[in-house]
């Protein structure tokens, strides 16, 4: 993989100047290659990890497991394009295994969420079942351990004894 | 009450302590306190090596190795040492598994000198080869590299410092501190006099996996008639991420390498068994970790480097191991002023090149064995220190 994109999947706030330095190429060449990354729609965007929970503590996320009919020309992709419509919903995955879709949502609270699948998600027509899972703590997302005690460098100056 | 200065050896007692260790136990009293002083690397051992030490544990393998360490693991040095460096070592005789490549360093000194020998040590260097020289009875001379000359040792220093009592030569490269690495033309430059003044040489190769710049580290042995009169000393700590394992190696003529044995058996019997059969996994399927490290090391390298230029510290391009060697003369401090006075105003850790010998003055070691998070906030500190001074 580019070590571009490596680093940017770290920390997308690496400016290109500092990319250029750490990769040995120039400013312009990070600038044109992350253009043209955007363009080929291999970097998608770019988001803040935010540890939500420390600002509303009652804010609640769901993984809900959808079984659904796929219809006969497009299979999954129509509910799909139809689920994805919905602001509440985080992220769409088709799966293999004992569902079809995982949907995630984010809401208020959990009545919030369990209204939403309740009203919107379950009597939406190809819809045959959906199990709502609560995430109860998230330890590490996105790559990120929240929560985290502050980091302790169990390394030992061995040079002075 | 006994008066143990009488009962002390006197060679030990003249050593000299290594100078910084107040310095450590000032910046281990404080808190927030950001160190780049750590001189081993920050990942832990790869997992398919921890794992091969701990599935030997459970089968209970815990019984001494034999004195040289397992033939399993020599004969993968000996593949380790041909796939890396073109040099082939009999696994039977002419490699000796040691506890670290200190060990290495302290045997090949004592097998090979007598009293009154002189030992050329270039500086600034690691800060073991004048104490163990000394211990052996040997004359330490040291030889001063220089930031002109990229802190390499040139042919005219090394010719300058030989005596007829010369008789070994220590090649600290890539070095610590200042990341110098000695280029094939380099050691082809000096080969020459080591061969006509019949030198031995002990080249601790230590760092020879982290070199930066697409060019590989040449070991000293590769060199034209060097092999007969060299001991690579190398080790896992820094290539494998393995320091606290204790493993290192020598690899050498047969008749060093026989004496350094007997010396290793009644010192030591043999290196800890569970770290050699971790090691035999590192070396058979860990070159990928190895370059995956390097690659990390050398965005640390290029970032820090311009991090300390772009804030007028004047700053030498390492090309080996993980260290950084800053010119901090400009500030009108010494080195431990410098350092102490970082530790003070601003909390971060840094070691006074004079450490590292008396040439090393004018410098501090900056080890960027750290997450570049971790280096963003040093350099900003630092900034920020020398916008004050």
């Amino acid at each position: 993989m580019d070590k571009l994109l490596e680093l940017l999947s770290e920390n997308a706030k690496l400016t290109a100047e500092q990319l250029a330095v750490m990769l040995n190429l120039t400013t312009q060449q990070v600038s044109e290659k992350i253009e043209q990354y955007e363009k080929d729609g291999i970097i998608i965007g770019y988001k803040t990890l935010i540890n939500w929970e420390k600002v509303d503590k009652s804010k609640a996320i769901a993984l809900i497991g959808l079984r659904v009919t796929p219809k006969q020309d497009n299979g999954f992709d129509e509910i799909a394009g139809r689920i994805m419509q919905f602001d509440e919903v985080e992220s769409v995955y088709l799966m293999s295994g004992g569902y079809d879709l995982t949907v995630k949502v984010c809401g208020k609270s959990m009545q919030d969420i369990a209204a939403f699948v309740m009203r919107r998600l379950a009597p939406l027509d190809s819809v045959l079942s959906t199990a709502t899972h609560f995430i109860l703590t998230r330890y590490k997302d996105g790559g990120v351990i929240l929560n985290k005690d502050k980091e302790q460098d169990e390394r030992r100056s061995v040079l002075c004894d | 009450m006994t008066d143990y200065c009488q009962n002390m050896s006197k060679a030990v007692v003249s050593l000299q302590p290594s100078g910084i260790r107040r310095f450590f136990d000032i910046a281990n009293e404080m808190d927030n306190v950001i160190s780049l002083s750590i001189g081993e690397p920050d990942f832990t051992t790869p997992w398919h090596v921890r794992q091969e030490g701990i599935r030997t544990l459970e089968e209970g393998k815990t019984w001494y190795s034999p004195n040289r360490g397992f033939i399993e693991l020599r004969n993968e040095i000996s593949r380790f040492m041909e796939r890396h460096y073109s040099l082939s070592y009999k696994p039977e005789s002419e490699i000796l598994v040691t506890v670290g490549g200190s060990e290495a360093i302290d045997l090949t000194i004592r097998s090979l000198i007598n009293p009154g020998d002189e030992v050329l040590i270039p500086e600034p260097s690691f800060v073991c080869y004048k104490p163990l020289t000394i211990m052996a009875g040997g004359v330490p001379v040291i030889i001063e590299t220089k930031k002109e000359d990229k802190f390499k040792l040139t042919a005219e220093e090394l010719a300058d410092k030989i005596t007829p009592k010369t008789k070994l030569l220590i090649l600290p490269f890539p070095n610590n501190p200042t990341g110098a690495v000695m280029r094939r033309s380099d050691l082809e430059a000096i080969s020459k006099i080591i061969i006509e003044n019949n030198i031995m040489v002990l080249s601790d190769e230590i760092y020879g996996e982290l070199t930066y710049g697409g060019t590989k580290h040449v070991s000293a042995a590769e060199i034209d008639g060097m092999k007969e009169r060299t001991v690579v000393v190398n080790g896992f700590s820094k290539a494998y991420a393995m320091t606290g394992w204790r493993l290192g190696f020598a690899a050498g003529p047969k008749a060093v390498i026989k004496q350094m044995t007997k010396l290793h058996q009644y010192g030591i019997m043999s290196a800890p068994t569970t770290s050699q059969y971790a090691a035999i996994e590192a070396l058979k399927n860990g070159d990928d970790d190895i370059s995956y490290m390097r690659g990390e090391y050398d965005i640390r390298r290029r970032f820090i480097v311009n991090g300390f230029n772009s804030m007028g510290l004047n700053c030498f391009e390492p090309e080996g191991a993980f260290y950084v060697f800053p010119c901090i003369s400009g500030t009108g401090l010494s080195s431990e002023q410098f350092c102490e006075q970082l530790l003070h105003s601003e909390r971060v850790a840094v070691i006074p090149g004079a450490a590292f010998g008396a040439c090393g003055e004018g410098f501090v070691r900056v080890s960027y064995s750290y997450s570049l998070k971790h280096i963003t906030e040093a350099l900003s500190r630092i900034e920020h220190f020398i916008k004050s001074v």
